[in-house]
């Protein structure tokens, strides 16, 4: 019930945010190059089935997951070799936080140029997008158990394995889950705009790129919306693997 | 006479800290005989927790000499020779009651678990708790659970660090009895910090008054109470008597100060 009426709020308020749209869209006689009204961009997503799954083929199923879970296995992987090799941590945390501010409309053409044409400098750049913001929280995370965990850990003489498998990286999973939240959201923005600047020829990129080129706006924003759409899954599948796998934290307790 | 089961002879730690040396313990000498219930009771910073935490390799000496079962401290824990009782509970959130209580078995590789944690939560009553998270309980319930965890690998020797220091005094009356129950069934040797003379007092059969600036042992109390007494116990003028000369000696220790 508490979760029904938690749904209907915004669901509700989406309605009427489409309705003012498309009311609007009517009412002023907006030129569609600037906003094409809510039913404009639905008929075409209608239309354009087998284009739209094709370019979602193209950039979600090879470029957005595949890169996506690389890029976060490594940034775990690293992760639990700084919390090994403490010199690792002091060295590379650092350097993490400086390569998560590259700018990416730089890094995305340098990787075009580093691993040519095809589907891997896109793949690329969602690796370097993800790895550092899971690198920083699971090594936040494996630092989040407690003085008297490591205590008891250490009067049962667990080794570094048992520690790590029986307390630390439970204790670490709600920071985990953390990055593989932010980084499904880095991981479609990075994909689609590496494609901006690759060489690929399908793709919601490159799709919305060559969109506007021939002022097709209608399938740009079909393709945004696809992308809105897959974005909000991803991280709602996140959210529900969080709540199965944290449901002993505070916030969802039951 | 039976070996000692802790030694403890000029046993000295010193913390250095940015501006000044803190003496955490001076000139220790304690024996624990085994089937003792010591209790070490002193305001806080006396080196209470200290001492325990060198007993248990936590942490260590800076001079002087120690030795568990006839080990080195360290040579003792990787030997499991305790189970060691903390402030907190310390239980993890995502293991039911029956896996917190069989970490320490999981770890050390040791089998026929479940009879192993049956026994220990009937022995804190506990039956019927099991599939319960940590967080469903109340905290003298969760403080119990982490006593069956220590002692699930059925170690000679129980440390307990002010375990029923967050409880309220109802509470760790009764854990208390439980307590002294459990110590008399299984003839564990138990080391007990407190800041409680009644508490100190009621456990023991030897009570360690200790005194801060520099942490020291200040007066050795051999209690010679029977090992079966309940609460009533308390109001008896031996009890009393006891809890008089506790209670001097920590006034002593703390005359320079106030």
């Amino acid at each position: 019930m508490k979760g029904l009426r938690d749904l209907l709020a915004p669901a509700l308020l989406g309605v009427i945010m489409i309705v003012a749209w498309e009311v609007a869209c009517r009412a002023i006689p907006i030129p569609q190059v600037l906003l094409p009204a809510p039913s404009v961009i639905a008929a075409k997503i209608g239309g354009e089935v087998p284009l739209l799954a094709y370019d979602f083929f193209k950039t979600v199923l090879q470029a957005v997951i595949p890169g996506w879970i690389i890029g976060c296995s490594a940034g775990l992987a690293v992760a639990l070799l700084c919390d090994r090799f403490d010199f690792l941590r002091r060295g590379l945390l650092p350097l993490g936080n400086f390569f998560s501010v590259l700018p990416l409309v730089g890094v995305a053409p340098i990787m075009v140029m580093w691993f040519g044409t095809g589907v891997a400098p896109n793949i690329a750049v969602v690796v370097i997008m993800t790895f550092f913001p899971m690198l920083v929280n699971a090594i936040a995370g494996l630092q989040a158990s407690s003085h008297l965990e490591r205590d008891l850990m250490r009067s049962y003489n667990a080794s570094w394995a048992q520690a790590l498998t029986s307390l630390r990286l439970p204790a670490a999973m709600p920071f985990i889950f953390n990055a593989l939240k932010i980084n499904s959201t880095l991981a479609m923005i990075g994909a689609i705009v590496a494609e901006f600047f690759g060489t690929r020829i399908a793709g919601m990129g490159f799709r919305m790129q060559t969109g506007f080129g021939s002022m097709s706006l209608d399938l740009v924003w079909a393709e945004i919306a696809v992308a809105a759409l897959t974005g909000s899954i991803f991280y709602a599948l996140l959210v529900l693997a969080e709540r199965a796998v944290t449901f002993w934290h505070p916030s969802y307790r039951t | 006479m039976a070996a000692a089961v802790i030694e403890a002879k000029d046993l000295s730690l010193t913390f250095q800290t940015a501006d000044s040396p803190v003496y955490a313990l001076s000139k220790v000498n304690l024996t624990v005989e085994d089937g003792d219930f010591v209790s070490f009771i002193g305001p806080s910073g006396c080196g209470k927790t200290t001492l325990l935490r060198v007993i248990a390799d936590l942490e260590q000496a800076t001079s002087g000499s120690i030795t568990v079962n006839g080990l080195t401290p360290q040579q003792a824990r990787l030997a499991r020779a305790y189970g060691y009782v903390f402030q907190a509970p310390g239980l993890f959130p995502w293991r039911t009651v029956e896996k917190n209580v069989a970490l320490p078995l999981e770890i050390m590789g040791l089998g026929d678990a479940a009879e192993r944690v049956k026994r220990n939560l009937e022995l804190v009553n506990l039956a019927g708790f099991e599939k319960k998270f940590p967080w469903q309980l109340s905290g003298g319930m969760q403080q119990r659970v982490s006593i069956a965890r220590a002692l699930a690998f059925d170690p000679k020797l129980l440390l307990m660090d002010e375990p029923f220091g967050a409880l309220d005094e109802i509470v760790r009356d009764k854990l208390n009895q439980q307590l002294l129950d459990l110590w008399a069934r299984t003839r564990k040797t138990v080391v007990f910090v407190t800041h409680s003379i009644p508490e100190a007092v009621f456990l023991s059969t030897k009570i360690v008054v200790m005194s801060p600036r520099p942490g020291r042992i200040i007066d050795v109390i051999e209690t010679g109470l029977p090992r079966d007494r309940t609460l009533d116990f308390r109001e008896a003028p031996e009890f009393l008597k006891l809890a008089h000369r506790v209670r001097e000696g920590l006034k002593a220790g703390h005359s320079y100060e106030d």
